[in-house]
């Protein structure tokens, strides 16, 4: 096995163990990086230096005798709306551009204490607006499985990273399930931890009530690593809950047996592929042969959740994206003749198009008059859904769903039409509006054998609940073994995109040319710039 | 909610082109004037004295190089989310308590939401419906009677930075700088009801705001240096009407005099309007310090919508019963009450005491040195709001930094009462300890100031004067007895001062009556 796929923790095994140097793997990543990146096009930025000396820096230490962390020499990949100290932000917009921030996230500092490395920033829909990855402002990203199509997202980028053995690991940030479905469309491990859990300093807020980091990983056991290295109060975030850390490795039993878990009705309703509707009844069926109690439940509010998330998140994100005026920081448009004419010129120029929608929305809805129909309607609603939740988990550990109603879809099949977009969140903006955890376990293939998702959603901080059901259903299954076959886009290889599903229970394969090359150009993507 | 002098050129032109009501009052204001009442509230903003920023740790100090205090917080960077000071809301509870107000056990952030260069955000966390305190009151003395002034509501909020352009003035520059050093700094706003009837009311109730807070030591309250900032509403009304007017709102009014003065051209403006019979436009107005004339900002219809909602990066400020009440436990006495016992106590006039309790450091000295002193109150009154004032004022000096002690003004006192110097050298005793802060004992022997009080030698400085000056005593012999003061000046002189002028009186008459 190459050096690049191995998992966070099986790397750290060996570098543990001193059979590979931290150089060594930064340089195996970078390496992959070069070859395949070209076709995945996950990175805006690779931290090839930084990474390079930090990697030799954290060799010095080994060779002086200290221990290894939990993380030590794990390159990991960040999603571009985390700041990073001396190395560009950007939140894929053209508006940051040039936004090298003077201070690093919470979660940056946490993963370099650790031993992380970071090898670079990846693609996201520009401020994390988005499904697809398609709003970036600079490129679109490949989906590994099926380079003709989109990797979800908003964390596609990271999503992607992951899946093409780009990075060991990776973050995201889920607002309304931009870890856990590009995670699902990619066939890897994404998890939206309870709110309040991971600090949000230094993230780059899209819905701030709503924003959440989370680790987007090769398998549970990397999930439940990164997750313990990043989850913890931080006085620097208000919102950030004082709680014990915990270690999330040791809860990891393949053990579901009395468990009982829900089965809420209104997420198998109409609208998701057959495809997806097959791969999560299998998944059901494994768990319940694995000796989980499925019990049905109800959520009645869920029919609300996505028009309340469409009301919450652009409200909140038309405040939070004002301050890019270009007065202090990022794109300025040249030659305005006064002030209001330069903010103004900047924001038009600066925004794509989904951004400037969102913002329109937001100062719509909050707008006097519309405020208390609008927002505050929402907020109620938000509440209602949250009890929803917490009647059903007064009955069961945990629930589960597909993570989300369709495989990944082809560039530019929905972004002329923002409503079938926004749909790709309907059984993921739930998770955001309560707050609860939740995780996207690989659990088949649908449709052209792209990958399907399953999600588990939890109470509030029972992380290891969710975590350990999605690890004992990965250890009963071979789905998160399967790699997609990428050759080196600079051989202009025409294979690449196709499947190979190296472990035994790849279901609905069959269709293992139909992504189509890296010359083939992807419609519709770079519809936004 | 301080909001920007957004002044707009088309209106400024309209106002300066048209002809304003008389300076001066001229006679038909005053005719009308005294139809009508004025109806004034004041919505105050005081910068709270804490040591770093309402959301981030930078230090809030005043004067210090352009944004050399902040931080990626303040900044509004990419990324930073707030941390509340928990100073700022100890201080707002004490002036919400001070202030008589319900203090919230649930309060909460919010944002405004507007676009201006000197707000980083482009929004400014604020407190909209749920603010620190509300309902209280301040009473205020005016006229020899006391008013009772409504608090609508005390909240917190976070300051904006400071625009510098080019040239001074926004429409004549090229370009402009932003220093966002006053970012974040924690402002407490302070909104009255429209209970002040007239604009030396609104000034009555500024300075016994002001007082409050000095008192409290939450805010410093300079109005030059922005710590202290005043928007007036005020509307128009007959006298004896119950029903408002329409309310306009003043800005740029940059000291207490400012304020009085606006309202006071105002509320003339307003009462020629009315009385012509016409209607009042509801706008925001510009005070014009140099013109000494409001001018229209803007109308009020085209108020920007400032599209509040909840911060959703602080969590909701739980204040519980224990955190008030220890907070209202370190309430110092405040002026109003502390005013009424120093009448009570001191049997000073009700003058005295409004002066001697408007800061809480005079009050201080002034109990300090009465009580070192022992004897009459009204003495220490006379020499602190006499002497101590004019050479305080004189030389520009805080009460804080003047370096006659309580005790020594008490000494001295002592020493005019025992007849070592006269009244008249104490002043002269008391300059020189206002200048050095020496004790008054060693000014008076360095000087050589001490009181003569050897009859035989004062006897012989008589008798010198006497033969010095013998048509003039011959005059007082003559019955012309006014002529005695020039001799005793004459003594007065010779012992430059110290002499006891009603002891030289007594010894010349004697010796003018015999001789």
């Amino acid at each position: 096995m190459r050096l690049y796929e191995l998992t966070a923790h099986e790397l750290k095994e060996k570098i543990e163990r001193r059979e590979v140097g931290v150089e060594e793997a930064v340089r195996a990543l970078l390496d992959r990086i070069a070859e395949v990146d070209e076709a995945v096009r996950a990175y805006v930025t690779v931290a090839r230096e930084q990474a390079l000396a930090k990697a030799r820096a954290a060799d010095e230490r080994l060779a002086r005798g200290e221990p290894a962390r939990p993380l030590e020499g794990v390159p990991v990949a960040l999603k571009d709306n985390m700041c990073t100290r001396g190395i560009e932000t950007t939140c894929s917009s053209r508006i940051l551009k040039g936004f090298v921030p003077p201070y690093d996230a919470t979660v940056v500092e946490l993963l370099e204490r650790a031993g992380a490395i970071i090898i670079g920033k990846t693609n996201m829909d520009e401020f994390a607006m988005g499904s697809s990855t398609e709003n970036s402002g600079f490129f679109p990203t490949r989906n590994p499985w099926d380079l003709g199509r989109v990797p979800g997202g908003s964390s596609g980028g990271s999503a992607a990273a992951v899946a093409a053995d780009e990075a060991v690991a990776a973050l995201g940030s889920d607002t309304g399930g931009s870890v856990r479905q590009p995670a699902a469309l990619c066939g890897v491990v994404g998890l939206k931890p309870t709110d309040g859990l991971v600090s949000r300093y230094g993230l780059i807020a899209f819905a701030s009530s709503l924003d959440q980091i989370g680790p987007i990983t090769k398998d549970v056991r990397d999930c439940a690593l990164m997750l313990g290295v990043i989850a913890g109060h931080d006085p620097r975030d208000s919102t950030s809950v004082p709680r014990k850390r915990c270690d999330h490795l040791k809860g990891l039993v393949p053990d579901v047996r009395g468990m009982r878990i829900g089965v809420p009705k209104e997420y198998f309703g109409e609208g998701m592929a057959p495809g997806v509707r097959a791969a999560v009844g299998a998944a059901l069926k494994t768990l319940q042969d694995m000796g989980a109690i499925l019990a049905d439940v109800s959520l009645p509010h869920s029919e609300y959740a996505l028009a309340t998330y469409y009301i919450v998140a652009p409200a909140e994100a038309s405040s939070n994206l004002a301050r890019y005026d270009g007065v202090r920081y990022g794109y300025r448009a040249p030659g305005c003749p006064d002030s209001v004419t330069m903010m103004t010129q900047t924001r038009s120029e600066g925004f794509g198009a989904e951004v400037k929608r969102r913002i329109m929305l937001g100062t719509y809805t909050l707008s006097a008059g519309y405020y208390e129909a609008y927002y505050l309607k929402a907020l109620k609603v938000r509440t209602l859904i949250t009890r929803d939740f917490d009647r059903a988990f007064e009955k069961c550990d945990c629930l589960v769903s597909p993570t989300s109603p369709t495989v990944a879809f082809r560039f530019g099949e929905k972004m002329d039409d923002p409503l079938a977009m926004y749909l790709s969140d309907i059984y993921t903006v739930t998770a955001n509006l309560a707050g609860i955890p939740a995780v996207s376990v690989p659990c088949g293939f649908g449709e052209d054998g792209m990958p399907v998702g399953l999600q588990i959603l939890g109470r509030h901080y029972d992380e290891a609940t969710v975590l350990r059901v999605a690890y004992a259903f990965e250890q009963a299954t071979d789905f998160h073994k399967a790699k997609p076959v990428l050759r080196d886009a600079r051989a202009g290889g025409a294979a690449m995109g196709g499947t190979a599903a190296r472990g035994a229970a790849a279901s609905g394969d069959g269709s293992g040319e139909a992504g189509g090359g890296p010359t083939r150009k992807p419609a519709g993507g770079e519809a936004d710039a | 909610m301080p909001e920007r002098a957004k002044v707009s050129t088309a209106w400024a032109a309209e106002a300066a082109g048209r002809p304003g009501p008389a300076q001066d009052g001229g006679t038909g204001a005053v005719a009308c004037a005294s139809e009508f009442e004025p109806v004034i509230g004041l919505e105050v903003h005081v910068e709270l004295s804490t040591k770093s920023k309402l959301f981030c740790g930078c230090q809030a100090a005043f004067n210090a190089p352009p944004n050399s205090h902040t931080c990626p917080v303040c900044l509004g960077l990419p990324g930073v989310l707030p941390v509340l000071n928990r100073k700022a809301v100890e201080f707002g509870i004490k002036t919400a308590l001070a202030l008589n107000c319900e203090v919230a056990s649930f309060s909460k952030f919010d944002r405004k939401n507007y676009f201006y260069p000197d707000l980083p955000k482009n929004y400014q966390i604020s407190q909209y419906d749920l603010p620190l305190g509300t309902s209280g009151y301040v009473d205020v003395s005016v006229d020899g009677g006391m008013r009772r002034v409504r608090i609508k509501r005390v909240h917190l909020e976070e300051d904006a930075g400071k625009s510098v352009h080019e040239s001074g003035t926004i429409t004549g520059s090229s370009f402009s700088l932003e220093d966002y050093n006053r970012t974040g700094v924690p402002l407490l706003e302070i909104v009255s009801e429209p209970d002040l009837r007239s604009p030396e009311e609104a000034y009555a109730y500024l300075s016994m705001l002001r007082s409050i807070l000095r008192y409290l030591d939450v805010s410093d309250c300079k109005m030059e240096e922005g710590s202290l900032r005043c928007d007036a509403n005020i509307s128009v009304r007959p006298k004896g009407s119950s029903v408002l007017g329409t309310p306009i709102e003043l800005k740029n009014l940059n000291s207490f005099r400012a304020v009085e003065k606006a309202l006071a051209y105002e509320f003339r403006r307003q009462a020629e309007i009315l009385a012509r019979g016409e209607r009042i436009t509801r706008e925001t107005r510009h005070w014009d310090e140099s013109r000494q004339v409001t001018v229209p900002m803007r109308r009020k219809e085209e108020a920007d919508d400032y599209r509040y909602f909840p911060e959703p990066d602080l969590v909701p400020l739980e204040i519980e019963e224990a955190w008030v009440n220890e907070v209202r436990s370190t309430l110092p006495e405040l002026p109003g009450v502390r005013r009424e016992r120093f009448m009570r106590d001191y049997g000073l006039p009700a003058y005295d005491a409004a002066i001697l309790t408007e800061s809480k450091d005079l009050a201080d000295y002034f109990e300090a040195a009465v009580a070192a002193y022992g004897g009459d109150a009204k003495a220490v009154s006379n020499w602190v709001m006499g002497e101590l004032a004019r050479l305080m004022n004189a030389t520009g000096t805080d009460i804080r930094d003047v370096r006659v002690a309580p005790t020594a003004l008490a000494a001295m006192l002592k020493m005019i009462d025992d007849g070592t110097i006269s009244g008249k050298i104490a002043k002269t005793v008391f300059e020189e300890m206002f200048a050095t802060g020496k004790e008054p004992r060693q000014v008076v022997a360095e000087k050589g100031l001490v009181q003569i009080v050897d009859e035989g030698e004062l006897a012989r400085i008589v008798d010198e004067v006497i033969a010095e000056n013998r048509d003039v005593a011959d005059e007082v012999r003559a019955g012309k007895d006014r002529a005695i003061t020039f001799l005793v000046g004459q003594v007065m002189k010779k012992t430059r001062g110290r002499a006891n002028p009603r002891a030289v009186n007594r010894l010349l008459r004697e010796r003018l009556s015999s001789g």
